[in-house]
């Protein structure tokens, strides 16, 4: 069983945005940028699914500029065999995307595709759930839990409240929660292993596909910054300030 | 053109998000309709008729609803789309399941999890956890729409008296198939309607420190408990417990943040708040920046004081 993997180029976790004097975005030059965590976490369970046996081939594929080759290195890296970077310096907002990975799905037939739940970048939270859509297959979303049984799967998804447990059938699209694993490092002798590794490049006028945004970006602000208040002596104090300044107990 | 809401419910009552998604729906100044999907969900539908400012509900019952599956929620409103301007679910886990494989299949860039409405098809929205809000103009038809509940005041949940009709279901899309669900059984009221909010961090040790040591702070209250992510990965209590970017979006009346250091991850899901308390040792920890008033010292010791002092 082929499984797909889609992984994002963002601004590193650990990184404290700034956003651009004339508002019309965060800086981005001169930052340290990684896989989006949550992508990561679907590389990895992907991985897993072909340690079991479960997976034949895992594909990797980033959509975006030249430097997302350095992120399918590291889904290499981590145990994909090989990878496709559709390339373009185009702003790709998540319809686009969800457009180009349908493409990329019809030329090779997976039968799963992981991808995370959410870019840490714009917050979306889209991408999987359109691209199902588009492709017309099953969804399970926010998984903490894959269990393959072809011709279906059981996904356990993080839910408001709780936990889910759906069946979907197979070809399917789910997308990952923290829970589902925690990613491994990658090790050097992995990391020159991946350099040998096949990387594809498309154009997305090959796929056919009109990235254009649908989104126009009008300005990008800095949210009203919280003033930092009072330290308090004791407990006493506190509940004093609770009870009479602020009036919420 | 109408504005359509879609009602979050449990079938017999709304959930207070659906509110919250009217009073986002009303500042677009156009006649509101609610589609309450569901099956024997009768009750939810009446509920959503009685929503102040509410010109319709639209029911549709059916056993392939019952468990709001995002492939049979998602081509109910994709039937119904075109009747609308706009179509808004609150950012819930349904709404954000549901609404983005809506708007692939209309072919719309969904605009998620809005914090404010500038105009008919422009709105605010944070990104990166929230350190920074931009201003998006949608230039689709249809503008497809998550709404970040804590940003908007509920609408009044009676004083409408909406005429309620039924609406036929889709077949099942037979793709997936509902196989059963653990519900966090508590008595405390949900982490997302909380008016006050207990939360513990790393600092916390154990998930039995959040037993002995919180949660007499949080009965104490009347409080709903939160976790930090490092909480959750550390394993320490159950993930939708989880407040921040990736977890829940709270603005409660009092939020106390308890060995909670205050990445910005976290921050971003609770700095909404009225007031925050932190009590951290750290003096130096990022949640002082933050928090109205901080108490610097051993939580261990700090927490079993403030539980005292509130019984006086």
């Amino acid at each position: 069983m082929k499984v797909l993997v889609a992984v994002k180029r963002v601004v590193d976790f650990n990184v404290k945005v700034r956003v651009k004097a004339d508002q019309t975005g965060v800086e981005t030059a001169n930052v340290k940028m990684s896989m989006n965590p949550f992508d990561e976490i679907a590389v990895e369970a992907a991985v897993r699914l072909k340690e079991a046996g479960a997976a034949t081939e895992i594909v990797a594929v980033s959509c975006g500029v030249q430097a997302c080759q350095e992120t399918l290195r590291t889904a290499l890296a981590i145990g994909a065999d090989r990878a496709i970077l559709v390339e373009t310096s185009e702003e790709l907002q998540p319809l686009a995307v969800a457009k180009l990975l349908k493409a990329i799905c019809q030329k090779e037939s997976p039968q799963l595709v992981i991808l995370g739940k959410q870019a840490i970048d714009d917050d979306s939270n889209q991408t999987g759930q359109m691209l199902a859509a588009l492709l017309g297959w099953p969804q399970a979303t926010f998984a903490s839990k894959i269990e393959l049984a072809p011709p279906g799967a059981k996904v356990t998804r993080e839910v408001d409240g709780g936990l889910e447990t759906v069946a979907i059938r197979l070809p399917a699209v789910i997308t990952t929660d923290l829970r589902l694993n925690e990613p491994r490092y990658v090790t050097l002798p992995n990391i020159m292993k991946a350099k040998k590794k096949t990387l594809e490049t498309l154009k997305p006028d090959a796929l056919g596909v009109d990235v254009a945004p649908r989104l126009q970006t009008l300005k990008v602000v800095e949210p009203a910054k919280r003033k930092a208040g009072i330290k308090v002596a004791d407990a006493k104090a506190l509940v004093d300030k609770l009870r009479n300044d602020a009036k919420v107990i | 053109m109408a504005v359509l809401v879609v009602a979050e419910h449990d079938h017999g009552k709304l959930k207070k998000a659906t509110l919250n998604t009217v009073a986002a729906a009303q500042k677009l100044g156009s006649d509101i309709h609610v589609l309450v999907a569901g099956h024997q969900s009768g009750e939810a539908a009446k509920a959503a008729s009685q929503i102040a400012g509410v010109k319709k509900v639209l029911h549709a019952d059916a056993p392939q609803l019952g468990e709001f599956l995002a492939e049979n929620v998602a081509a109910l409103v994709v039937s119904i789309a075109k009747n609308y301007s706009h179509v808004l679910a609150p950012a819930t886990s349904n709404g954000k399941d549901v609404m983005p494989r809506a708007a692939a299949l209309l072919d719309v860039q969904q605009v998620s999890d809005i914090c404010g409405v500038e105009g008919a098809d422009t709105f605010v929205r944070p990104i990166y956890a929230g350190n920074a809000l931009a201003t998006v103009k949608s230039k689709d038809a249809i503008k497809v729409i998550t709404v970040r509940t804590t940003a908007f005041d509920a609408a009044a949940a009676s004083g409408g008296s909406a005429g309620i009709e039924t609406l036929a279901a889709p077949a099942d899309a037979g793709l997936s198939s509902f196989i059963g669900r653990e519900v966090s059984k508590s008595e405390r009221p949900e982490l997302t309607a909380a008016k006050i909010i207990v939360s513990g961090g790393r600092g916390m040790g154990s998930g039995e420190n959040f037993t002995k040591v919180l949660e007499p702070l949080a009965d104490k209250l009347g409080a709903a408990m939160g976790a930090s992510r490092a909480a959750v990965d550390a394993g320490f209590v159950p993930n939708d417990w989880q407040v921040g970017q990736t977890g829940k979006i709270v603005a409660p009346d009092l939020y106390i943040a308890v060995g909670i250091s205050g990445a910005i991850q976290h921050l971003a899901g609770m700095k909404d708040s009225r007031v925050i308390v932190a009590i951290n040792k750290d003096e130096e920890a990022p949640i002082f920046q933050v928090a109205d008033y901080g108490l610097v010292g051993d939580l261990f010791q700090l927490v079993p004081t403030v539980v005292e002092e509130l019984k006086k």
